[in-house]
Formats: structure tokens, sequence, C-alpha cells
């Protein structure tokens, strides 16, 4: 029989041929194509710039503000993209399951591989903006890859537990919007958590996308201040200063990765102990 | 055509002893809600009156079979009676509900024809898609495209989206892709019932050709006696599930063609 080194070669070529084929598919009709993996969240980010400095945001005033929105935007929408998209991925996959024998983690898992790649190519709007708004990128910037290894650890766990579980209720996958949209607002992704009260900020915590996110803004704008605009409000206002952002500290690493093994755990022994009554189900 | 075939790069190998198929005991059970749940509410609902019901349905019971290496193997039985899940389950896509299948070597599934084909995607794509499903690697499929291709007879529509191509013409290239390689076990499930008469011969060439020239043992299911007549020379009958005769693919064709 072949080896285990040989069956996740093969796993992986079958990933990465899934990966490929649903970014062929995606861009299939467009005219601009892969440019769009690009233009959308930048189009999306002006949107929400234009729309939300009408809004009270908190103290985001001391920061370049588009460059902070890109940000939490960019990589919550990885997360949210990734588990809904990997939440239906195994009742999609359904003639497949049915006709072949095949490893079915490879299914959500793709979609996760697809949304980091896509991710990664939204980087480019992000370097953009960062350029526009003069954000020059720091040392901590190194600290991403570790990021990504977090944010794609815990979206896999939460895509293999969300497709198992579909494939049972497929409830789940409306329940699933619902909650994306409730966690998109729950998430400082617009306004700073500063702007809480302080039982909010507390609660704040239990949020895993508030440490990614928080994770993401510190190494891209490590040591950002006012700029001499910003710093005369604060100063007509009487605001307390507010300090600049901190690189991640050993703490902070932790509890990021914490939260992903703790996630990729469950996500995986439950698909592990239903996958083989799938195709009974589907 | 027979110097093309190439083996890939690993092959395992094979001790002559040990059967290639050796199904053991082996019973399948579906539970059939009485009516189907569709929701969370409605389990829990079901669940906490207790009106969670389900009808077992045995698919199998007791099956047991060995294929030795080099043998031509019919399974008949008429439709329900088994034939699809014990093959599904030699494939490894089903898992039985007790006993046990050990597998030694390579299984080529004819069972259905271009799974994981997807119709937006050109021939070329889908043959690398399908290939990598079928367990190639890309250096293996890189080296046998043109095989494949001119198999099919396909060479001007590479570039053309699936959805274009005729049902005939999907078949041919799943099949092309399928026997690329020399496989241990072709398991062949009615799947040559499509495409042209031409073809339809060009395919069992081919998979005579496997078997006389390679060695590889063939699982063949079937309605029609005579290909099963033609091509193997072991047999078994299914009936709902049981196995009611085995023995050469001549007495239990006979005794079949007579039970209908």
């Amino acid at each position: 029989m072949d080896t285990i080194n040989d069956r996740l070669r093969n796993d992986w070529f079958i990933l990465s041929s899934l990966v490929s084929k649903d970014f062929k598919l995606k861009y299939r009709r467009s005219i601009l194509g892969v440019v769009w993996s690009v233009l959308n969240p930048f189009l999306m980010m002006i949107v929400m710039a234009a729309v939300f400095s009408f809004f009270s945001r908190g103290d985001t005033a001391t920061q370049p503000f588009p460059v902070y929105l890109i940000l939490g935007t960019t990589l919550f929408s990885l997360m949210s993209s990734a588990t809904s998209s990997g939440a239906s991925s195994i009742i999609a996959a359904a003639s497949m399951i049915k006709k072949i024998r095949i490893n079915k983690m490879i299914f959500p898992l793709a979609k996760v591989v697809f949304e980091l790649v896509n991710f990664i190519l939204s980087l480019v709007a992000v370097v953009i903006v960062m350029a526009l708004f003069q954000v020059w990128p720091t040392i901590y910037l190194l600290y991403l890859p570790l990021l990504l290894f977090y944010v794609t650890l815990f979206c896999a766990g939460l895509s293999l537990l969300l497709s198992a579980l579909a494939v049972f209720f497929a409830d789940i996958i409306y329940l699933w919007g619902v909650i994306l949209t409730a966690w998109t607002y729950a998430t400082p992704l617009f306004y700073s958590s500063s702007i809480l009260p302080q039982l909010m900020i507390d609660i704040m915590k239990f949020n895993p996308m508030y440490h990614y996110v928080t994770y993401f803004r510190s190494i891209t704008m490590c040591g950002i201040q006012a700029d001499i605009a910003s710093l005369m409000h604060c100063y007509i206002n009487q605001e307390l200063w507010l300090p600049a952002w901190q690189p991640p500290g050993l703490i902070e690493n932790l509890v990021c990765l914490g939260i992903a093994a703790i996630t990729f755990l469950a996500g995986y022994l439950v698909f592990r102990a239903t996958q083989k009554r799938f195709i009974l189900f589907v | 055509m027979i110097k093309n075939l190439k083996k890939p790069v690993k092959q395992p190998t094979i001790s002559r002893v040990d059967p290639i198929v050796s199904v053991e005991d082996v019973t399948m059970v579906f539970n059939i809600a009485n009516e189907r749940l569709n929701s969370l509410k409605e389990y829990l609902l079901k669940l906490v009156t207790r009106q969670l019901f389900y009808r077992e349905f045995k698919a199998l019971s007791n099956v047991s079979l060995n294929v030795q290496k080099g043998d031509t193997f019919a399974i008949v039985g008429v439709n329900g009676s088994g034939k699809s899940t014990l093959l599904k389950i030699i494939a490894g896509v089903l898992e039985p509900t007790n006993g046990r299948v050990r597998i030694n070597g390579r299984i080529a599934p004819l069972i259905e024809l271009g799974a994981g084909f997807d119709f937006d995607l050109t021939a070329r794509e889908n043959i690398y898609l399908n290939g990598a499903l079928l367990g190639y690697s890309r250096a293996f499929i890189d080296e046998n495209f043109n095989e494949i291709v001119s198999f099919a007879e396909m060479e001007e529509f590479l570039e053309l989206p699936m959805k274009n191509y005729s049902s005939g013409m999907v078949a041919r290239v799943a099949f092309a892709v399928a026997t690329v390689m020399v496989p241990d076990l072709l398991i062949v499930d009615e799947a040559l019932s499509v495409g042209d008469m031409f073809f339809q011969e060009k395919c069992m060439d081919r998979i005579n050709t496997l078997i006389d020239k390679h060695g590889t043992t063939l699982l063949f299911v079937s309605h029609s006696i005579e290909q099963v007549e033609r091509l193997c020379k072991q047999a078994i009958w299914l009936e709902q599930g049981v196995v009611k005769m085995s023995g050469s693919a001549e007495e239990v064709c006979e005794a079949y063609s007579k039970s209908q």
C-alpha cells in the first residue's frame, strides 16, 4: 500500500488542483480577472471609509483611518469567506464523495487555502493604501507569516467543524451567515474598541477575531502616532494621549496560537468522528 | 498502444499468495429515516418526543469473496441486489458496517466515470483534476498527457469547456484518464454503456489488453450476461444482499439466466 508520504503528496496535489479550479472558475467570465482580488478590498475600503467618516468611531482619529479599516476588513473577510464556503464544502462535493475514495478533509481545507491565497493577493491593496497614507513597514511586519499561520489554523478548524455539522443539519449554513454578520459588528473593524464601555471591552477578550485583527494592526502600524492635524485635534479636545501601536508580545502570541490550536483540534476531532457517515447523508 | 502503457513510478509489491481482493463477512446496513429530517429543530423535537425511528435496510449480509491475481471476476444480480454497494465498499468509497475488506494493489475504479469533472473547466484542466483524484502525480499526468488525449481522440477540443462536450466524449476522456495507468485491479461497473459502438469496442480492447498482457485483475458488474460470459471466468450471483451462488462464470450465468 501507499506510504503516508505518498498519500500526503497526493492529497496536496488534489488540494492544489481544487484551489486552482476555484480560481479559474471565479474569474473565468470577468475581464479584469484576478485583478478583482486586489480591487475588491480596495473599493470596499473606499466605500466604508466614506460611510464611517460620518460616524463616531473612537480614537481612530489619531491614525490613518483607511489603513486601520482595510487591515481589519481584509483579515475579517478572510475568516468569513473561508468559513462560509468551507461550511458548505462537503455538501457541494457530494458527487465526488459518493464516487471516489478520497480524504474528505481536503474539501474544507481547499476552501481555506483558496481564501488564504485570495487574502495574500488583497495585501497588494493594503500596501497601496499604506503607501498613500505613508505608513511605512517596520521590522515587525515579519510577524505576518506567524499571524497567517494562526488565522489559517483557526479558519481550518471552524471550516472542518461547520462542514461536518452541515452534512447532518443543513441549517448550520444559514445560521452561520447570521452569526458572521453579528460577528462583523462585534469586532472593532470600523470603530475603535476604546469607544466601548468597559464591560464590552472585557467581553471582547473572548472574541478571537479581535485578537487577530489587533495583531494585524499592531504589526503593520507599529509605532504609529498621530499626525499633526490629529495632534491638534487631541490637544484642543483635551483628549487623553493614546499610546502608539505596540508589537505583539509573547502573551499575545500565545493567546492567538492557543485559540487557533484549540479550534483546529475541535474541528479535526468532530470531522474525524463523523466523516464515515457523510456518504449516507449527503 | 501496448508498448506505450506505463506503470506509475511507485508500484506496490504484491505477494503471490494473497488474494488481490479479500472481502470477509461484509455486512452493510443503511439506516433509512422514516421521514427525512432536514433541520436541527426537527431532529431535537423528534429526539425529545422519542419519535426518531429508523428502518434498517440490509444491503449486504455476510458477503465473502476472494479474487485472486489475474482473475476475471463478475458480479451478477438484478437491480437492488447489492452489486453497486459491494463495488463501492471494495473501492473504498463506502465503509462496511461489519466485516473487512483488504485490497493488495492499485485500483482503477471505473464505477462512475468522470467523478470530479467540472464542466466549466476545459478538457485539459479536467484531465489534471481527475488524474489527481485518481491518485496520479502531476509528473505522471504530464508524461502521459498525449496518450490520454490521443486515446480519447479529442486533440482539437482540448481547450474547450467540457460543458460543450457530448456525453460520449466525456466518457471517452474519463475512460482514457482512468486506464492510462496499468492498475492491479480494474473495477468496471457498466461504465461502458456510454459512447458509440466504435468507442465501446476500443474500451473493450483496452480492458482485454490490460488483462492479457499486463495481468490486471478484473472485477466486472453487468446486467448483460453475454458481456460477462465473454470477459469473465469467475462469477458471483448476489440476490437481496446475499451470495446466492459462486463459481465459474459459465455455471453462474446459466443459473442466473434460468431464474429470470
